[in-house]
């Protein structure tokens, strides 16, 4: 199979400009830059069917093509590279082993938008991915694929990388552009889109790391070679990073399409010790929780929304016959209680009240009520919401109720409920 | 206030951005590099050299996690507790970690040379179960290697 976006992964040094040079690097840009107009490479993603690789899965060439290109503004592109939705370690790998990938793939899109600054965002905690990019940045500078007139052509480009400091919210696109802008986190009410209004009042695009990295590749093959590669409104490969109770963790390049039970039992290794899966998250920990009947679902966007879950983030958790599901999924929501940005009630006071809950539930310590309460607390937080976190509140830990009632029945100690009723 | 040395050091990172408030979270970065905290002064004096209200630069300071405003050990491990480190053993990891330095989650060993927190996802699944230590992430986590961490920092 043929691997695009970690085909440099195995060289030696292939963080550095002077390898990435010697696999035709920044000739797509080159491409770009002299032979088509922003239109046409707008239009050649577009048929890629090249789509949001954070997690959204929105067509990337679309998302472009809403820069409104008579306003006089400065434009802005943005890399959101807070790689934070657990399960997910994707960015990390392209950051650190083929950071020019991502500097390319920012000059097209720079060029494709009208852009003339990018800013790359990534999360404080990635010190390496922090520091490698820089680097390449730097170089990247001195051999003139940044700064002015880069490569002989009349094209002006800023980069900045711009470190995050430890924030799960900052992955959401508009709190993201507000933590770009020196403040808290807080999502933003949409509309208006960034598109229009983003960063610093301009029109912006945001995009995700691996997304980026994926366009210096579709410029130089042409837009048919990728779109034949993935299913068929999902071009492409995409990375698959597989966490939790398999043999093999790691991130791994496979087409769009592939199902999740050869991405568990051929690519991962399967389950340690001989024991059978009970369920997996398909998409980060956002994505409704899956059981073993569903496992031959196609990894794309498309598929995974028809069972009722989501292709999201591409980060797939594990979990054998031996996990807890009431445990796992206090777990999850103590990762929602804690990441909440305070912002909107449901969330902030919901994520907190459905922690407590499953918690009291877990220890045995549940009241009679907490059972029949919690699908209601957990339902009426998405959808109340400014931002997507509080439908992954309902999203995610809802489907651990839903689909293991059972044992979420089994953890209400009858005797303990009653003499504290 | 800083001084003009120390305003000039700053203006280069702020000179990349548009605005430059927008440079907060790479000074607040570049301030705890050099003194280990963010104290209420060096809120007070970035205030004065971004022109913004000093409650701004507490709300941000306060609001991420990677921002400490009490002084932390020489050796700071962020221990993941989110799901796929759960799944292998995080819970264990951590006890062990509390055992050992006989401190809880947030607090400094009274000799200074320690200090820990649970953190949620660090984006390093994996190496489950895994923590940052300092700048560094540790990974494949088991009492041994938190055994021998310890014991090549004290």
């Amino acid at each position: 199979m043929e691997k695009i976006v970690t085909r440099h992964f195995g060289l030696g040094n292939s963080h550095r400009l002077e390898s990435y040079l010697k696999d035709n690097g920044y000739q797509a840009a080159r491409k770009a830059l002299t032979q088509m107009t922003g239109l046409q490479v707008i239009d050649e993603v577009k048929k890629s069917n090249l789509r949001g690789l954070g997690g959204a899965g929105f067509p990337t060439g679309t998302k472009w093509s809403f820069i409104p290109q008579a306003n006089p503004k400065p434009k802005y592109l943005v890399i959101n590279g807070d790689e934070g939705e657990p399960g997910t370690f994707k960015d990390k790998y392209i950051f650190e082993l083929d950071p020019h990938a991502l500097l390319e793939g920012i000059i097209i899109t720079c060029y494709a938008i009208g852009s003339h600054k990018a800013y790359i965002y990534i999360r404080g905690e990635y010190i390496k991915s922090l520091e490698r990019v820089q680097a390449a940045v730097d170089e990247a500078y001195k051999a003139n694929y940044l700064g002015k007139g880069i490569m002989g052509t009349g094209f002006d480009i800023d980069v900045v990388v711009h470190p995050g400091a430890g924030a799960y919210i900052c992955g959401e696109e508009t709190a993201l552009l507000e933590s770009l802008e020196g403040k808290k986190g807080f999502p933003r009410l949409k509309p208006p889109f960034p598109a229009v209004v983003g960063l610093f009042g301009c029109p912006t695009v945001i995009n995700n790391v691996e997304t980026i990295a994926c366009v210096p590749p579709i410029i130089n093959k042409g837009a048919e070679w990728y779109a034949k590669l993935g299913s068929e409104k999902n071009g492409g490969n995409r990375l698959f990073c597989v966490s939790g109770h398999v043999n093999k963790p790691g991130v791994y390049e496979l087409p769009n399409g592939t199902t999740l039970r050869e991405i568990i039992y051929e690519h991962a290794g399967g389950i340690p010790n001989g024991r059978k899966l009970k369920a997996v998250i398909p998409g980060g920990i956002s994505a409704p929780i899956l059981t073993p009947d569903q496992l031959d679902v196609k990894m794309d966007f498309d598929s995974l929304k028809s069972i009722g879950s989501m292709a999201g983030s591409g980060g797939i958790i594990v979990m054998d016959d031996t996990t807890d599901m009431v445990w796992a999924a206090m777990v999850a929501a103590r990762f929602f209680a804690h990441e909440s940005c305070g912002q909107c009630s449901p969330c902030r006071e919901g994520s907190g009240w459905v922690y407590r809950n499953i918690k009291r539930l877990y220890h045995g310590h549940a009241r009679p009520h907490d059972l029949k309460n919690l699908p209601g607390i957990v339902n009426n937080i998405g959808g109340n919401t400014i931002c997507a976190f509080g439908d992954a509140v309902t999203m995610s830990v809802g489907s651990y109720v839903t689909k293991f009632r059972s044992e979420f029945e089994a953890k209400v100690n009858k005797e303990y409920a009653e003499s504290h009723h | 206030m800083f001084t003009a040395e120390y305003k000039q050091e700053l203006d280069k990172i702020t000179h990349k951005y548009e605005q430059k408030r927008a440079a907060l979270l790479p000074l607040l970065h570049s301030v705890q590099e050099k003194e280990g905290l963010i104290t209420p002064q060096t809120e007070q004096n970035l205030a004065e050299y971004l022109e913004v209200p000093v409650v701004h630069v507490h709300e941000v300071v306060s609001f991420y996690h990677l921002f400490h405003q009490k002084r932390i050990g020489k050796c700071h491990f962020s221990v993941c507790q989110t799901t796929a480190c759960a799944l292998r053993g995080a819970e264990e990891i951590i006890e062990h970690i509390q055992e050992r330095l006989k401190i809880k989650p947030g607090e400094t060993t009274s000799d200074g040379k320690f200090s820990f927190g649970i953190v949620e996802c660090l984006g390093a699944c994996e190496l489950a179960p895994m923590m940052q230590c300092n700048k560094e992430y540790k990974g494949f986590l088991s009492k041994k290697k938190i055994d021998e961490l310890i014991e090549d920092n004290s």
